[in-house]
Parts: C-alpha cells; structure tokens; sequence
C-alpha cells in the first residue's frame, strides 16, 4: 500500500483529512501513482499534473524519503521506501513567498 | 444576470467571487439586513461565481489558482454541496498561435476561465470563457466542454494579450435567438455568432482605438471590456471598452459613442437597469494604470437615455480618498419592482442600492478583492 499526502487545498478538494493509501500495480512510478490517485479521486485531476499534457504543474512538486522526486521522468520507479509503504510519496505546492 | 418577475416575498442572494474564495450574501427584498456566508473554497481566485436561471439552486463555479489550476464546481442545492465537474479545457484541433508581446506567434495555451454563461433555459447547458482566448460549451452540466473553434478562425492569429491577459471575459446570449451569441475579449474586439457558435464574425464598426492599434479602426484588436444587453432590446447593446462607452442598435453591426459627459471614459462594467432598457450603469474609472476612481470619488454614473447623459450616483459611496477599481464582472442588477444595482470592488467592498442607484449602502466591507458578482432573485 502506498501512501500519498496531499497539500492543504488538495486534501480540501478531495475531502480527505490526512495521508491517502492507494493500491498501485508495479512497477511504482510517479506515473503510476497519480493515476492511482486520479483514478480513486478524481477532482484532482487536472490539479497536479495537466489533464491533457499531463505533465506536473509548475508549481508542484514530488518529496520522498528526502530528495525532490520532481525532474525524475514519470516512469521512474520511486524509492523502495514508498513502494513498501514506510515513506509516502509526498505531493506539494511549491514555495511561492515574496 | 438572471430576471424574474417577483410579486411575493422573496429573497436575494448575491453571488460574490473575490480573489480568495467565493461569498454568498442573502437579504429580503427590502435589501437592507444581510447575511454573509463564506468563504466557499477559501484561498482560490473565484474569477465567476453564477447561478441558472432555470435552476436556480444550480451554481457554477469557476475556482483556480497558481499552483493548482482551473477546477470548475457545480452545486444542485444553491451552495450546500458542490462536486467539481470537468476542468479538461483542451482547444479543438491543432490550437495554433496568436501575437505574443515581442511580435513573435505564441502557441494558444488554456490559464483560466473567466467566465461561465448558463443558457436560460436548460440549467446543463453553459458556456465558458477561458484565456488564452476562446469559447468552450458544455451540454452535461460541465461533465465534458467542447471548444467553438470558429471563434478563433475570425482572425485569431492577430490577437494579442493585453495587461490582463487575453481573455473571453463576456458571453451575452440572446433571449428571443438561441442561436446568436455574442462574446467579448480583451485586445481582441467584440464578436457575433447567429448560428449556435459554429461560425463567427468581428463586431467592431465603429470602435476607434487611436492610442492602442497603428489602425485605429481595425476589424480587430479592440480591447472591450464589457458589453450589456438589456432582454427586451435584444438588438441594442452596450459596451464599455478600454476607453469610450459605446452603444450599438443593430446586434453590433456598427457602434456610436455615448460617453458624453463621464468624467473618465474608461472603466470595466456596464449595466442594463432591469425594467428600464435605456438606463445604463458605469463605473468610470482613471487610466491608462492608475485605474482608481477620478478624485478620489467613488462615483456610479447612470444614463436614463442611453449614454451621452450621465449623471453621478454618490450617495452612500466614498467621496474622498477612495482608490479602489471596479472589476468587468463586478456590477450586476436584480429584477425586484426597485431595481437593485450592486458592485464589488478591489478595496473587498460590496455595496447595493435597492432604488436604481439613488441611494447605496456598503453589505460588506473586507472581502478579499471582488472579481465577481451576480444576483438572484428567489421566490
């Protein structure tokens, strides 16, 4: 089981209150959890990645285990960390301040 | 704006998108002790907040932000609960491009939309107007849009962005023709469909743009800012553009200026008086990018003859150091016996008048910056 969070407007949007688990066949790439994610929640779509190009919005990014997940490829496998379910898969709204 | 004869007591509710979530203001119709509910999706620009005119617990809800995109809400019971629908705005075809800022031709990209239009008579049909500039339908209640591409045929690869981006910001639909649509978009001009938005074509006759355009007269480039029609007069139409108020007789085939005596003729919205077709609202404003009120004044003008008479509206409005813009969206009428007139402003002010525009008085004083407002009248 995989665990994803969500920043604080996405978890509004999807109407869940902490981290989200989600079944995701292998192998476990960033592609693979945000159609999991997608799949189950489905107003998020368009939100974290566009609906058509599906490429990750600028001012989103992909933390795990420590490191910026963000420029790895979609099809990357995520580290083994987030497949066994001890680390989530942590989605973020980018620092933006002034 | 939504019209509805009201005999019995009735309610108002005012419809309020700002710059951090979405406000929904109810009174009697004496109009004079509100309730503020809100923010509904606190922290996202609420660029339209609208309901239907056949539906009237049906919202639509245009939500984005900078991180996370467009979202589009739908709600059935007038704002208990909301489940978004489509936000998949993908342009029909190969997009093309249009003018970017240095000259060169910048692939069209979807932003936001700005604007969502409910057909009046089948609450699942609406339109939405989206920057980069075009016009998307929807038949399902916002379940899946379609682009009407021909709009962007009509020229398109000339248009380019103003300040505010290049944005379909108005969408008038005609009451007595389902099938003659008229849009607006900045530094692009005003445009007519007469067949259901299949094919399209410039309305800007008469439109003269001498500090903007090398022609000033060019079929398009215009920067409109708002067009009004009243429903009775479906032929006759209003707009206030980047500078000059103009008025057309004949469904935009050409326009004549009525700015007349305004003290500034530019500003964002124009208004139709409910029951009184040739009385028009504005909210004159200085420019170019001062864009507060002149003096310091915050002044409605009204013309009871279709422009080139104007006079000031200031009881109950600030008359001294008031620099706050009133948005292209942010002015609206309700359809009660005394016709209410209501905006909101960039300072997070709403202010109605319950008497044509003779006297205001402030709803609400510190709502983030007002993008939008619309008004229903309920039985």
């Amino acid at each position: 089981m995989i665990r994803v969070t969500l920043p604080t407007h996405l978890r509004a949007l999807a109407q869940v209150s902490g981290a989200i688990e989600l079944e995701v066949a292998e192998p476990i790439t960033q592609r693979a959890i945000l159609d999991a994610l997608e799949e189950v929640y489905p107003m998020l779509r368009g939100t974290i990645r566009d609906s058509l190009t599906q490429q990750r919005r600028p001012f989103i990014r992909f933390f795990a285990c420590g490191e910026d997940l963000s420029h790895e490829p979609a099809e990357a496998v995520v580290p083994h960390e987030v497949v066994t379910g001890k680390e989530p898969f942590r989605i973020i709204g980018a620092m933006a301040g002034g | 704006m939504h019209f509805s004869k009201d005999k019995t007591m009735s309610e108002v509710r005012v419809l309020v998108g700002t710059r951090k979530g979405a406000f929904v203001l109810r009174s009697d119709e004496q109009r004079k002790d509100w309730t503020i509910e809100g923010p509904h999706f606190p922290g996202w620009e609420i660029y339209h907040i609208t309901g239907t005119a056949s539906d009237p617990n049906r919202l639509y809800v245009s939500q984005s932000g900078g991180w996370f995109g467009q979202v589009i809400q739908r709600s059935d019971d007038a704002g208990k609960t909301w489940q978004t629908v489509s936000n998949a705005f993908a342009y029909a075809g190969v997009p093309g491009t249009h003018q970017w800022y240095d000259g060169s031709q910048h692939a069209w990209e979807f932003q936001r939309v700005w604007h969502l239009e409910p057909s009046p008579n089948n609450p699942d049909s609406l339109y939405a107007g989206v920057e980069d500039a075009a016009l998307f339908h929807s038949s399902d209640g916002g379940a899946s849009w379609q682009e009407l591409s021909g709009l962007r045929s009509v020229k398109g690869h000339l248009w380019q962005p103003g300040a505010g981006g290049m944005c379909l910001h108005t969408i008038v639909l005609s009451p007595d023709d389902p099938k003659r649509i008229f849009v607006a978009i900045s530094a692009a001009g005003a445009f007519r469909s007469d067949d259901g938005g299949m094919n399209w074509q410039p309305v800007n006759q008469g439109l003269k743009s001498d500090q903007e355009l090398p022609d000033a007269k060019a079929e398009v480039g215009h920067c409109v800012h708002s067009i009004a029609m009243h429903p009775a007069r479906p032929n006759t139409l209003f707009m206030q553009k980047h500078w000059d108020v103009m008025r057309s007789d004949n469904g935009g085939e050409s326009w004549h200026e009525v700015s007349g005596n305004l003290p500034s003729d530019f500003g964002f919205p124009i208004a139709v008086h409910a029951h009184e077709p040739e009385t028009i609202y504005v909210v004159p404003i200085k420019s170019d990018s001062h864009h507060f009120p002149p003096d310091g004044k915050l002044r409605v003008y009204r013309s009871r003859s279709g422009g080139n008479e104007w006079e000031a509206l200031t009881n109950g409005l600030p008359q001294s150091h008031c620099y706050v813009n009133v948005l292209r969206n942010a002015l609206a009428v309700d359809s009660l016996d005394s016709c209410g007139i209501y905006f909101g402003t960039t300072g997070g002010q709403v202010y109605v008048s319950a008497d044509s525009g003779d006297h205001w008085m402030p709803i609400v004083h510190d709502l983030p910056p007002v993008l939008s407002v619309e008004v229903q009248v309920l039985r």
